[in-house]
């Protein structure tokens, strides 16, 4: 069992899920409620990762951080170490990869809210800040609960591009997807059963939470 | 002190109307679905821009597309009662109301909820509510603001009739308590005639008729949009005393009128809806008739119309009682105005939501 792979995994997951609650909240949002020109375009790229093969994408995101592209040498420039074989490379792209996850669902919670309870709030003095906090979060909710729980079980189970990215550098890179992988190759079958069975014992967990949170939610608005 | 409007538009709807509304009073929009008065209720909300308009409340702009003023909702002081309500399902009726304040009190959102007859419903959430006390608290969220101007969307719309009649006498009575222009949009003109101190019958975007209750709801020309047979009077009356075979006895300036069963105490004050088409004109004083009402009066002013149709305005103990009747009856009888008239109403013909309660002070001027 490596622990370090099971902890890395936590982190990586736990940090793209931070990150991703706000753009989640207002990129949702705003393609709920907004009309805009190239609105179907912006929509189809947020859904790519969901399509692409996770080893074209994550050889894309690695020509793209590597130290010859432009994001390579700034990251390189601002924060004196390279992008790609780091925890830091992997956040960036996790975050990236989990975007059709962290926006589609809670999108969907915010064009359930009906159009007359935002001009309703609007019309109660409420802010669009407000709005938001007291009114349209409360009701999409559970889209934006969906959409954590969904990055962050996608995050402890991405393979593919977590290799092409970071490779399998031991505390740094090497999440326990890539440690399962690494038990198999090594006839170690034992270890990867166990870590295997971590694995679904977490998955297991964040859906009951995810179905729990969303009928304790429906229960109070019945 | 007065909410004024004035918006032009040509799309999505065609739009051309002014008007203004003093304070403490309530005006009625008028019109078919799709004529334009919720879009000009919206444009007062600010949830809508019409190309050009004004929206000023006491003076200030809260809209002004030549000025380049232009208020989001949450900046303009108003109270809204949607359709549908708008209730926010996650919160309960006081707190509703309380999300409507600018300093949540939650002693002052129960005082409000008392007002509109919610005592004891505070903590139920919409969905625990009927129809009826949901549109009672979306009125209390409403007022909650403390707003300049009161917009009402078909309000009573969405509730069944006898919850409609006894929200009808609470507005009345509330109307006491609203010292702010009121603007109420709906397509039932009993509605409208009921609650309102003036009335605009909207028709694709314009005002084809604004002026008092009274007197746009004498005006068959104008209520031809509407459906010709929605000219009528409100008559004031006091209730003298309830039968025992089910009819009340109504004592008006004209004499008694017998109506079915209508709530309320001996001696007090209500005002019947008598419409035009059901009045039947009479030289002579009939006998031998099974119409229970017969008030005894003088012909005022024959108007015609297009139509075959001519309105009598009959004067009946200081009040007017209108007769849609034909020309040709009119040509029959030999009418003309000085005439003495006997003005004859079945009892069944007045319908049950066409008799509200009286209004308190300044609106029994009407």
């Amino acid at each position: 069992m490596d622990w370090t792979a099971l902890f890395l995994s936590l982190r990586l997951a736990g940090w793209t899920v931070v990150i991703l609650l706000p753009v989640s909240v207002l990129a949702g949002r705003y393609l709920a409620y907004r009309q805009f020109r190239g609105k179907g375009v912006v929509e189809a790229l947020v859904m790519l990762p969901l399509v692409l093969p996770p080893t074209v994408f994550g050889f894309y995101l690695l020509v793209a951080f590597g130290r010859g592209s432009p994001i390579g040498q700034w990251w390189q420039e601002v924060f004196g170490s390279q992008l790609v074989f780091s925890f830091q490379g992997l956040v960036v792209a996790s975050i990236i990869f989990n975007l059709p996850f962290a926006i589609q669902p809670a999108q969907r919670g915010f064009e359930a809210v009906a159009t007359e309870l935002r001009e309703a709030a609007a019309c109660c003095g409420l802010s669009p800040w407000r709005s938001l906090w007291k009114v349209e979060l409360p009701l999409a909710w559970p889209g934006v609960v969906t959409a954590m729980v969904l990055t962050f079980a996608h995050t402890l189970g991405e393979f593919g591009i977590v290799l092409m990215v970071g490779g399998s550098i031991p505390g740094e890179t090497r999440t326990i997807a890539i440690a399962i992988y690494d038990r198999v190759q090594a006839f170690d079958d034992r270890s990867a059963a166990v870590m295997s069975l971590v694995l679904v014992g977490i998955s297991l967990f964040t859906i009951a939470l995810t179905f729990w949170l969303s009928s304790r939610l429906g229960r109070r608005l019945s | 002190m007065a909410l004024e409007v004035m918006a032009q538009a040509a799309a999505p709807i065609p739009l051309d109307a002014v008007f203004r509304v003093a304070s403490g009073e309530l005006l009625a929009l008028v019109g078919h679905s799709g004529s334009g008065k919720t879009t000009l209720l919206r444009t007062i909300a600010g949830l809508w821009r019409p190309e050009v308009a004004r929206v000023s409340v006491d003076g200030q702009a809260w809209l002004d597309t030549a000025a380049g003023v232009n208020l989001p909702p949450h900046r303009r002081r108003l109270g809204v009662v949607f359709q549908s309500y708008a209730l926010f399902p996650h919160m309960t009726a006081a707190q509703n109301v309380m999300a409507a304040m600018d300093a949540p009190d939650p002693a002052e959102a129960g005082r409000i909820l008392d007002l509109v007859n919610l005592h004891g419903l505070a903590a139920r959430r919409p969905a625990q509510l009927s129809g009826g006390q949901q549109q009672r608290v979306a009125l209390a969220r409403a007022l909650a603001r403390r707003p300049r101007a009161l917009l009402l969307d078909e309000p009573f719309s969405a509730v069944d009739r006898g919850t409609r009649e006894r929200l009808y006498s609470e507005v009345i009575a509330l109307r006491a308590h609203l010292n702010m222009p009121v603007v109420l949009v709906t397509h039932d003109v009993n509605e409208a005639q009921l609650l309102a101190d003036r009335m605009a019958v909207i028709e694709k975007g314009r005002i084809l008729r604004e002026g008092t209750t009274a007197e746009v709801m004498s005006d068959a020309q104008a209520l031809r949009a509407m459906g010709i047979r929605e000219v009528a009077v409100m008559l004031p009356a006091t209730i003298a005393g309830h039968d025992a075979d089910g009819l009340t006895r109504l004592e008006t300036a004209a004499g008694p009128l017998y109506l079915p069963a209508v709530a309320g105490r001996p001696g007090a004050g209500v005002r019947v809806r008598i419409m035009a088409h059901e009045v039947i004109l009479s030289r002579a004083r009939p006998e031998g008739l099974s119409a229970q009402n017969i008030l005894a009066g003088t012909v005022m002013r024959i108007v015609p119309g297009k139509g075959p149709a001519v309105t009598v305005h009959v004067a009946v103990g200081g009040h007017e009682i209108l007769a849609r009747i034909t020309r040709r009856a009119v040509e029959q009888m030999a009418l003309a105005p000085g005439d003495p008239v006997h003005a004859i109403l079945k009892t069944m013909s007045v319908a049950r939501d066409h008799v509200a309660q009286a209004p308190a002070g300044q609106w029994q001027a009407e």
